[in-house]
């Protein structure tokens, strides 16, 4: 049987979240009420039978490898393969190689010891429910040198300008990789080759001193390597700022999206944590929001998202607003159009407001 | 290896008295509190009380009881040199032989406890549901130097019937042990909670084991021994909140304790966790229209009705304009649309039909909702 290992390459992704990535990756960010946004890419590869996942950890990853220990909660915890979570560290005064290559060149034992002969790559911040057994048979029925999962979107003002749009022939193979901004069939990051193929290129580009594999590996040979394209057609999202973020989670207050993330396939999984239920009392007045567990909920909630154990005294009011962990709203505050970051105090009777779309962000542990 | 004091928590029990709750499920198995079974009232207890070593004694029914305990990780009893093992009826030389009584089931494990070679041995029965420091009990137990140390709690006068009644001398040595008395001298009920010397409690299980005439208990047999042998009988005396879930009705006025403010505390207490396990549903999502007031809610479920004092387990829907009150909603629950609930309980991944109303008058039991008597109960009703 034919089977992959995964790779998600954090090498150049970039902190586009303003606080909530001053001292977390953008792979740890918390989404949804409940995740980090690389939960939806390890679990996706969780289910298309990959059992050894790497992560290119590049910095600021203590939340990373914090919210992922050992991998157990995405059944990745092991005794042979599992997960590998690989910082950058090595001093190997013979190395040339530069960029995202370097960690390809110091990573080379997990590539070759791997027990699978294709190689999933991926970022963490495309959000979909999904698997990918139907891109690799496209790949494998193509019998192409490279993959890359497209998609489409309808919402063209919340996709990052710099995403990369795929153009393609009637056969399906790809002919041009653009920033075009009038192409509509996007690139999620997501793709999958030969584990030759991969030691090739690799090689390759570290002779020439390139520093992107991607761009200068796979974009740069696009006439001489068979790349072919799978459209994926679900329900998806892809994060790039603080605007699409906040938008992306609101939208899971609507119950379509909300089912087709979550409840369409397998159950996104994630850190395990220990809450209790969440305790509404007598006062609570919650409508349209989206709540973790172990919240106590005494004031108001409206179109909000409340992330685990997030305390709401009486006569707080809260609207179009995300609460992350433990932040505490005491009695009397009112914020609007917010993002709270993990462990904000917001004190009594404090009134806050964000523009409409353009939430307020404010910084973990702050007292406001 | 050497272990000071190991923990045997019985879990065999039937539970006839919780009805449908119990069938073909243990009763420390039974849902409680949104997300947890009541077993994990105990096993928790064990972790914050750093008791690793614990035997869990299965019996009746024990599938799912066996799959929510597995190794033991949810509280951190998955350990490299004790932890938990759970120990089921086996076979011997002479056939294979069901544990017969409470210490019956201890006797038949007496390997187990040898093998840690312990001084003390904690008894305890996995369907209360408390808060308690085993090992403030194990202190005071080496403290007195008594050969068994029984947890007894101060019960209302006129509920002494239905316990076991401990009298004790004024330094609260036991001189006599009264099963369910109709006129009691002392308000001290036995929780089920023994901490025995391990060297004094075997000999006792050996000389039990000869007694063809014994129902091998220990309320019945084991303490009446050793009373009537003059050994050290103390009481630990228990102050908080504990209540036995042994029927349907007390089953539910635990879950209505949970909205009293002052036991908000009982499962969300950061000093003294309760864990279980976990599933990964997303975070509960409610719609513009529901109305929640006095509830526990789990992940997974989706509101769009309204909750008056009714607890949710995981993965719950409730669809528009249903009204469910004072009602305890197992995992995968499905209301459907204009349905009316009042004291209530339904049992997992049953299905409520639109329109349907079951009310349970205050002074009746709350009516369980299975898969069993839906079919009936709907049809009465609609």
């Amino acid at each position: 049987m034919k089977t992959m290992m995964g790779i998600i390459n954090l090498a150049h992704e970039k902190d586009f979240l303003k606080e909530l990535t001053y001292f977390r990756s953008g792979a740890s960010v918390p989404f949804a009420g409940r995740y980090r946004i690389i939960d939806f890419t390890l679990s996706n590869m969780v289910r298309s039978n990959i059992q050894e996942v790497a992560i290119f950890a590049r910095s600021k990853y203590r939340s990373l490898l914090d919210h992922i220990g050992g991998g157990a909660d995405w059944d990745l915890d092991r005794r042979y393969s599992g997960l590998f979570i690989l910082p950058p560290d090595w001093h190997d005064p013979s190395d040339i190689s530069k960029g995202d290559l370097r960690y390809f060149h110091n990573n080379l034992d997990y590539i070759m010891r791997g027990k699978s002969d294709y190689v999933l790559i991926s970022g963490s911040q495309f959000i979909a429910n999904t698997s990918y057994d139907k891109l690799f048979q496209h790949h494998l029925d193509q019998e192409a040198d490279i993959t890359l999962l497209t998609t489409t979107y309808e919402e063209s003002n919340y996709l990052p300008e710099y995403s990369m749009k795929v153009d393609t022939d009637e056969n399906g193979e790809v002919t041009c990789l653009s920033h075009d901004l009038n192409k509509s069939k996007v690139f999620t990051g997501v793709y999958v080759l030969h584990r030759d193929l991969l030691l090739e290129l690799v090689q390759d580009c570290i002779a020439h001193y390139k520093d992107n594999f991607f761009m200068d590996g796979i974009q740069a040979n696009l006439d001489r390597l068979n790349v072919h394209s799978y459209h994926y057609h679900g329900y998806s999202a892809l994060i790039h700022s603080i605007e699409s973020y906040y938008h992306h989670n609101m939208k899971l207050l609507n119950k379509n999206y909300y089912n087709e993330l979550f409840l369409s396939g397998n159950p996104i999984l994630t850190k395990i944590a220990n809450q209790p239920p969440t305790n509404y009392q007598d006062t609570a007045r919650v409508n349209k929001a989206s709540i973790g567990t172990g919240c106590e909920i005494a004031g108001e909630v409206t179109n909000s998202i409340l992330f685990p154990g997030v305390k709401v005294n009486k006569h707080a009011e809260i609207k179009n607003s995300i609460i992350m962990q433990r932040c505490k709203i005491e009695a009397g505050a009112q914020i609007e159009n917010v993002i709270l970051d993990k462990d904000v105090v917001i004190t009594e009777n404090t009134v806050l407001r964000g523009a409409e779309e353009q939430p307020y962000v404010i910084a973990k542990r702050s007292t406001i | 290896m050497k272990t000071e004091c190991v923990t045997m928590l019985l879990a065999g029990g039937a539970g006839t008295r919780l009805g449908e709750l119990t069938n073909n499920l243990a009763k420390p198995a039974v849902p409680f509190g949104g997300r947890y079974r009541i077993i994990d009232f105990a096993l928790s207890n064990c972790l914050n009380s750093r008791m690793y070593t614990v035997g869990v004694l299965t019996q009746y029914a024990p599938l799912e009881l066996h799959q929510h305990i597995g190794v033991g990780k949810p509280w951190d009893l998955d350990r490299m040199h004790n932890g938990l093992s759970i120990l089921a009826p086996f076979t011997e030389d002479d056939g294979a032989h069901l544990y017969s009584g409470t210490a019956d089931a201890i006797t038949k494990n007496i390997n187990f406890v040898d093998s840690y070679d312990p001084e003390y041995v904690l008894i305890l029965s996995g369907d209360h549901i408390y808060h308690m420091n085993y090992r403030e009990l194990l202190e005071e137990h080496k403290k007195t130097g008594a050969d068994v140390t029984i947890s007894v709690l101060e019960v209302p006068w006129e509920d002494t019937s239905r316990f076991g009644i401990m009298n004790t001398t004024d330094n609260l040595r036991i001189y006599q042990f009264e099963e369910k008395p109709k006129q009691a001298s002392n308000n001290l009920a036995s929780m089920g909670i023994y901490l025995f010397n391990w060297k004094v409690l075997k000999k006792y299980l050996e000389h039990d084991k000869a007694q063809s005439d014994s129902s091998h208990d220990f309320g019945k047999d084991i303490i009446p021994a050793m009373l009537a042998d003059h050994c050290y009988l103390s009481a630990y005396r228990f102050e908080g909140y504990w209540k036995d879930v042994g029927t349907v009705q007390s089953y539910w006025e635990a879950h209505m304790d949970l909205f009293d403010h002052d036991l908000e505390k009982l499962l969300n207490n950061k000093e003294w966790s309760i864990y279980s396990h976990d599933s990964q549903y997303p975070p509960q999502r409610i719609d513009d229209d529901a109305i929640i007031h006095q509830s526990l809610i789990d992940n997974g479920c989706q509101i769009s009705g309204s909750l008056d004092q009714s607890v949710l387990f995981e993965n719950v829907v409730v669809k528009e304009r249903s009204d469910i009150r004072q009602s305890i909603l197992f995992p995968g629950v499905n209301i459907e649309e204009d349905v009316f609930l009042e004291r209530v309980i339904v049992q997992e991944n049953v299905v409520i039909p639109a329109g349907t109303n079951i009310v349970a008058k205050p002074e009746e039991e709350p009516v369980v909702l299975s898969q069993n008597n839906i079919q009936a109960l709907t049809n009465q009703t609609g």
